[in-house]
């Protein structure tokens, strides 16, 4: 399938993996790359160092492109900024914030520029800085998230905007997908499915309860500090919001989520951990690898958009 | 200009321009969030024909500040 966004980055299937803190490293962005998808690192809060070493080791094991997301407040951010410019990377995404002083660089490097939107407005500004297209991501992801939905989120950035929009949120098979292309998306952006992926290095038992998840599995925390997070409902999140709820200071609930995911992802922690996922975690049954993920949602889109036809 | 300043700030963010003073701060009293600070410097940078880079932003805390940024800016 050619899109706008295939053609922009120059791949096979228009599916961007998001570059989700601690779980994009760098055997599922590789591995999403080199089934035809875009695999994206999460710089997250790391140096511009570990996130060298993590491009190269991508490059190891394919060469076809990806890219890094940076996460605008990451006390790194500047820094990871100039060494993905260095580095000459495919394309950048950003998150929680607004890059434009960081446009021009990447720019000059030849880097496409993505930046996740949660607003028409926003995503206005960013066209007008000449960004090459914007991910419009509703409030069904899992990790942080806007107040809007994919549903209606997308359709109104698509209308206000000429340059491509990538659909994030609540996308994990060729329904989705197709959802997406109807509202006028060039290309999904996707997080949960890929974690329970095999490629993925999360703890099994992270993975376990993705898959273990309902369709009312997930809260969403700290909405009272303007930092909505969406997880899974488990120890944590119950502790986190009884103390939200009475009120607790933004240091009082930082505490309880500090190193959180981290223990989740790597340590398997599922009960007080922070386990982030999407809505849709809940139709999500199996482990597959990146390749059949891919293959099956491409092959399932195609069919319900009239692609090609069954028999 | 605190009259017109005053009318797109409630356009933007429904509430009544009598309550809007120089002194008025954007996030602790009309509760806006950053998502909320691009309508307003959007529809400043429409009314009065500008650009507002993001370094900016951050500066922009209050009416007042806005006032003062804009007069700086040439507007009259």
């Amino acid at each position: 399938m050619k899109t706008r966004i295939t053609e922009l980055l120059g791949i096979q299937y228009p599916i961007l993996q998001g570059g989700m803190a601690q779980v994009a490293e760098h055997h599922l962005a590789a591995a999403v790359s080199e089934a035809g998808g875009f695999g994206i690192l999460g710089a997250a809060a790391l140096p511009a160092g570990a996130v060298r070493e993590e491009i190269r080791k991508v490059r190891e094991l394919t060469d076809k492109p990806f890219g890094v997301n940076i996460m605008l407040m990451s006390p790194y951010a500047e820094e990871v900024a100039c060494m993905a410019a260095e580095e000459r990377v495919a394309a950048v995404t950003t998150g929680a914030g607004n890059p434009e002083k960081y446009l021009k660089k990447w720019q000059d490097a030849g880097v496409k520029v993505i930046p996740v939107v949660a607003s028409v407005a926003l995503a206005k500004r960013m066209e007008r800085c000449h960004v090459d297209a914007v991910i419009a991501e509703g409030m069904e992801s899992g990790g942080h998230i806007g107040s809007q939905t994919t549903m209606t989120l997308v359709p109104q950035v698509v209308d206000a905007l000429s340059i491509p929009v990538i659909a994030a949120g609540g996308i994990a098979d060729g329904r989705g997908f197709a959802a997406a292309r109807m509202l006028g998306a060039d290309a999904v952006q996707m997080g949960t499915r890929f974690v329970v992926s095999r490629e993925a290095a999360v703890h099994p038992d992270y993975k376990a309860r993705v898959l273990k998840a309902k369709d009312i599995d997930s809260e969403v925390t700290g909405l009272s500090t303007g930092h909505p997070v969406r997880c899974l409902r488990n120890k944590m999140t119950r502790e986190y919001l009884r103390l939200e709820k009475e009120g607790a200071s933004f240091e009082e609930l930082e505490h309880l989520t500090l190193g959180g995911l981290r223990r989740a992802v790597i340590d398997g922690d599922v009960m007080n951990g922070t386990v982030m996922a999407g809505q849709i975690a809940g139709m999500i049954a199996k482990e597959q690898s990146c390749r059949e993920i891919i293959e099956e949602i491409m092959a399932s889109a195609e069919e319900l958009l009239g692609y090609r036809t069954v028999g | 200009m605190l009259e017109k300043v005053r009318e797109i700030i409630a356009e933007q963010l429904n509430v009544e321009a009598e309550s809007i003073t120089e002194e008025t701060s954007f996030k602790e009293e009309l509760g806006a969030d950053s998502l909320d600070l691009f309508e307003i410097v959007m529809a400043f940078e429409d009314a009065y024909q500008v650009e507002i880079p993001a370094e900016d932003l951050e500066g922009l805390t209050t009416v007042g500040k806005v006032l003062e940024y804009l007069k700086n800016k040439g507007v009259e």
